[in-house]
């Protein structure tokens, strides 16, 4: 497998250790920065989740969300997690008023005060621990468990964009995937094996974009 | 459908595990990092370091500690024991902590809690609640602190609404009654405070067998059951107790082949 050099975006929002090992895990060397020639030097880039969406919002207003909308406008490969994946969209109800990167037509919304799941209970927000997605992406496998922690989610505008659906009270986007832009609600970093080969495949042992 | 999640928790002081893991072919017994590699291969879905270091300067150890955990393990880490300020949050956090649970710090000041919310996000809080039953009074149970040496005459269930509304994205759950007794979690305490917060219960205290782990998942409704002695003691393998749990028709992750 040839992974060429990964850049992880570090916004300074959170510990991004546990991602670049678990790329490390994977086989490749990636490198962390918000220095955008770094990051544009980079053959794939990867934006993990990081904090909340209003600080997100404020670090990627400068040059470093510059970088990031041109290097997806460069069709080099990106996977953005959790908030990597929100900031991809145009605003979020966790900050009414800041704006997303809006590489995609979207919104992100919190789960209901209200969630059930189909016996009537109450399910808890946030959202967190192992759930099973529901996917036809070479990427991602189809039944597979990965793990989640968020109480917001992305619904884009265009359907096609979702390649992966999960089942917390009803169905949410858990990965959209279009061109060289793959992103997923759940962390791969955190979903052992199966999260492993997530991150695999993203870094070229399938054919995906 | 979210999975019930299974915790094997690891007592560690001066960087050490206290009690020692009985694994077959472990090269280091003491060594929490090498247990936790054990516990998620086998399908354990988080792990929780509980720190019970006293001096200051073994606490340099748990961030290296943590650090090194960080690197080895695939899946979520929780750290607790002596979470007093700020800056103990953080570097926990940065050394690799997926999240942090406060005890006394929280009781002693409660709006710790919603300033660590606040800072790091829900999600990276939990609150550990240590309840005991008070005398004579059924369905009353108050919260302990300082590793239970001290009673806050708190009433337990609404401590944990409390913290709930302060942010805490988690609530551990332990019943100093049942802990080490082998005889189950309190079910009834458990099922109390799963029905008082929105926010996930971790059943904690007093797991001996297989059925206590379905009883606190099943019946009590909590959202995670954490054991120690049962995993530490080589009696069940995290895969055995998940695989009991899925023949009680429990939804949990499902252990992996590789």
């Amino acid at each position: 497998m040839t992974t060429g050099r990964v850049a992880i975006v570090d916004l300074g929002l959170g510990n991004l250790h546990s991602v670049a090992k678990a790329f490390e895990r994977a086989g490749a060397k990636p490198v962390l920065s918000a220095d955008p020639d770094v990051l544009l030097r980079a053959d794939r880039l990867v934006m993990p989740g990081q904090g909340a969406f209003r600080e997100c919002s404020h670090a990627l207003a400068g040059e470093v969300g510059e970088a990031v909308r041109a290097w997806i406008d460069s069709g080099r490969p990106y996977l953005g997690i959790c908030l990597g994946m929100q900031a991809l969209f145009e605003s979020s109800e966790e900050a009414p008023g800041e704006p997303g990167l809006g590489i995609f037509p979207g919104s992100v919304r919190r789960f209901s005060v209200d969630l059930r799941d189909e016996g009537g209970m109450r399910l808890k927000v946030p959202h967190i621990g192992w759930n099973q997605i529901a996917s036809k992406h070479p990427v991602f496998e189809d039944g597979a468990w990965y793990y989640f922690v968020h109480s917001y989610y992305c619904v884009p505008e265009d359907e096609a964009l979702v390649v992966a659906t999960t089942d917390y009270g009803g169905r949410f986007c858990s990965a959209i995937a279009r061109d060289n832009v793959l992103a997923c609600q759940f962390h791969p970093e955190k979903s052992q094996h199966a999260g492993v080969r997530v991150i695999g495949h993203f870094l070229g042992d399938v054919s995906w974009s | 459908m979210l999975a019930k999640r299974i915790i094997p928790c690891l007592d560690v002081k001066g960087g050490r595990v206290v009690k020692g893991v009985n694994f077959v072919g472990l090269r280091d017994a003491g060594d929490p990092v090498e247990s936790a590699e054990r516990y998620s291969d086998g399908g354990a879905d988080e792990i929780t370091f509980l720190d019970i270091t006293a001096s200051h300067e073994e606490r340099r150890t748990l961030f290296e500690l943590v650090d090194r955990a960080a690197s080895t393990i695939a899946v979520p880490l929780t750290v607790g024991g002596g979470v007093r300020e700020r800056r103990d949050v953080k570097e926990l956090l940065h050394a690799g902590a997926d999240k942090v649970s406060i005890n006394s710090a929280a009781v002693a000041n409660p709006s710790f809690v919603g300033e660590m919310a606040e800072a790091y996000g829900s999600q990276a809080i939990v609150v550990a609640i240590d309840a005991k039953r008070a005398p004579g009074a059924p369905d009353k149970w108050t919260v302990y602190t300082h590793g239970g040496r001290r009673d806050t005459g708190l009433d337990a269930i609404a401590w944990a609404k409390q913290v709930a509304d302060l942010g805490a994205g988690e609530i551990l759950l332990t019943s100093m009654d049942r802990d080490g007794t082998r005889d189950g979690y309190d079910l009834v305490l458990t099922r109390a405070v799963v029905d008082a917060v929105p926010i996930p219960v971790v059943a904690s205290g007093g797991v001996g067998t297989l059925q206590h782990v379905h009883e606190g998942l099943a019946f009590a409704g909590a959202d995670a059951a954490l054991a120690a002695s049962i995993f530490h003691d080589g009696h069940y393998t995290v895969a055995e107790v998940k695989r009991y749990l899925l023949d009680q028709g429990v939804c949990v992750r499902p252990p992996e082949a590789d």
